[in-house]
């Protein structure tokens, strides 16, 4: 991490349609540029200035929607600025109240039936690539696409494998796929690009729940494998036997 | 006093919107809201409410409704053809719907989402800050024969108002501004994406609607591997064959295809309400242009109450017109009237 701080490049302040800022804290997916996104995104937030109606992240960048009416381009650029200048955003620590969670999964089968391709492409047998993404503690680095929905990161480097050009028709909710060096763990039935390599019964959105949303940014996850027989019995509990601990 | 309005037949893909759950982005969930925002400030307008409140959209076709209670309604949004107890009710304007009484709305006659309003609002149940159904997260359901949908207490009285909608049902010339991902596209590409007259897709929905055109699909600069970045309603992503695809209020909220520009959020119904197959033009403006352009939209939205009137009963929906006596009071032209 060290050295990868040591030359960050310079945020970038961006317009998004007619309403919208994004300060970007690098343009592809590193560690710091996460960071740096989450702790400016929570700096934001937390000062709720006048007019401004939405924050919000992605992988690398913090996303701003104001009001025209309350709000110019040059004055927010200008707060905007301000706020990067008062410190070094690449050396934010994680948010605080995060939680290891550890989500039942099984790999392969007929559940899961892209972990020998994903495997293939990783350069590793299955039971080694079983073994090496159940190890793996990766982090909620973002929640987009659809609700609830991690991208989970960073896999050991030979994980660094592409999206398939021709996409999956159908990946199932609570499918855990891979791809680039992350794991998307699906909320919803979707078309994919990702390889369908582990399958869980969790719910990341429940819409009646009191908490609607289970994983919050910079949340830890580790996923221990199971058989299918264990997962058809975690079908019933609406966190698919998902447990978390405390890191704050 | 809040009421009821039962619903006896339901076409495909109505649903409770109001102006959707800011505030759950860095959760996945879009914004979602009315297809057609202005729509819900022109009912609201009608009714003499707040915009806020929530009203039935009807995906290209309508249904038929009955008053539990007496209610105020209001119709806008596409033209449907619509009767209350079989006599025809004027598009745009608001009407007493008496208790027990049957409304019934047909197909669009043009453009896509057609929208029932009542006064005091639909009472269906809040979601995440709001009542708007979002079909793609899961929230809420499409509306089915059966459902009682509570109505609010009423706070406005009453109606026979009308509205000159903006046109907007029949496609057109959006106005788009440079968004993040626009550099992305050579100045050609920019130029020709301009020049095309598009054909909105047969396939659209809420999340967002296909850019047809007989020309080549359109390609960024270079690789295409840009690090997945948030969207917004508007946003014109170009997907893997070329063909521009722009994002409504149910998009995904981050995605990794480029995006050549964004349509103003003024221009939007005008590209929701595009019925498959209308014709649609992209204009870069620039974005001092767009601001301006934006301030004012909401400035006339919220004077909108002033600009409705009393309706005249349309005399071409008077079954018994020629019961009336229509030319009592004529004069030859020659008197002297003073």
């Amino acid at each position: 991490m060290a050295e990868e701080r040591a030359a960050p490049p310079a945020p970038d302040i961006r317009t998004v349609g007619v309403d919208g800022m994004l300060v970007s804290f690098g343009s592809r997916l590193s560690e710091p540029a996460n960071r740096a996104a989450l702790a400016f995104r929570a700096a934001l937030a937390a000062r709720s200035w006048d007019g401004v109606e939405e924050v919000s992240t992605s992988l690398v960048s913090a996303y701003v929607r104001f009001d025209l009416r309350h709000l110019d381009h040059a004055g927010l650029r200008a707060r905007l600025e301000g706020l990067l200048a008062q410190r070094d955003w690449y050396a934010a620590t994680l948010p605080g109240q995060r939680r290891l969670w550890r989500i039942p999964a099984v790999f392969g089968t007929e559940l899961a039936p892209q972990l020998p391709q994903a495997a293939a492409a990783a350069g590793m047998s299955e039971a080694e690539a079983v073994a090496s993404l159940s190890a793996a503690r990766v982090r909620v680095q973002t929640i987009g696409f659809a609700p609830g929905q991690p991208y989970l990161g960073e896999l050991p480097e030979a994980w660094d494998i592409p999206r398939q050009s021709q996409l999956t028709t159908r990946i199932p909710e609570g499918a855990l796929a891979v791809a680039i060096r992350q794991l998307v763990l699906f909320s919803v039935a979707t078309p994919t690009g990702w390889m369908h390599a582990g399958q869980t019964a969790v719910r990341l959105f429940r819409p009646d729940a009191e908490e609607p949303f289970l994983l919050r940014l910079g949340d830890e996850v580790q996923f221990n494998a199971i058989t299918p027989e264990e997962l058809q019995g975690l079908r019933r509990d609406p966190l698919g036997g998902a447990r978390a601990e405390d890191l704050s | 006093m809040s009421g009821s309005l039962t619903i006896l037949r339901a076409g495909p893909g109505m649903t409770v919107q109001d102006l959707g759950r800011p505030g759950w982005l860095e959760y996945g969930v879009s914004r979602g809201g009315a297809a057609d925002r202005l729509a819900l400030a022109e009912g609201a307008a009608l009714l003499g409410q707040g915009a806020e409140l929530a009203a039935v959209e009807m995906a290209g076709l309508g249904g038929e409704f009955q008053a539990g209670s007496d209610l105020r309604i209001a119709l806008t949004g596409a033209p449907m053809r619509a009767s209350i107890d079989g006599t025809a009710a004027a598009w745009n304007a608001s009407h007493l719907l008496p208790a027990g009484a049957r409304l019934t709305i047909g197909a669009a006659r043009s453009g896509s989402y057609g929208y029932l309003h009542v006064g005091g609002g639909f009472q269906t149940p809040v979601h995440l800050g709001a009542r708007s159904a979002h079909l793609a997260a899961g929230i809420g359901a499409a509306l089915a024969q059966g459902d009682v949908l509570e109505t609010g207490a009423d706070g406005g009285q009453g109606s026979g108002l009308g509205l000159t909608p903006e046109n907007r049902f029949e496609g057109g010339t959006v106005r788009v501004v440079a968004s993040l991902q626009t550099a992305l596209f050579p100045q050609a590409e920019l130029e020709r994406f301009e020049g095309t007259a598009f054909r909105r897709g047969a396939r659209g929905n809420r999340m967002g609607v296909p850019m047809e055109s007989d020309g080549e699909g359109f390609r960024p600069d270079g690789a295409r591997t840009v690090v997945s970045e948030v969207i917004v309603p508007g946003d014109i992503q170009v997907t893997g064959d070329g063909t521009p695809y722009v994002l409504l209020s149910e998009c995904q909220t981050t995605g990794g295809y480029p995006r050549i520009g964004t349509v103003l959020p003024c221009d939007l119904p005008l590209l929701a309400q595009a019925a498959a197959g209308a014709e649609l033009r992209f204009r870069f403006i620039p974005l001092e242009e767009a601001v301006e352009l934006e301030r004012a939209e909401a400035e006339r939205r919220a004077g909108l109450r002033s600009q409705c009137f009393p309706l005249i009963r349309d005399p071409r929906s008077m079954s018994n017109l020629l019961s009336y006596q229509l030319i009592s009071g004529a004069i030859a032209g020659e008197e002297d009237v003073l």
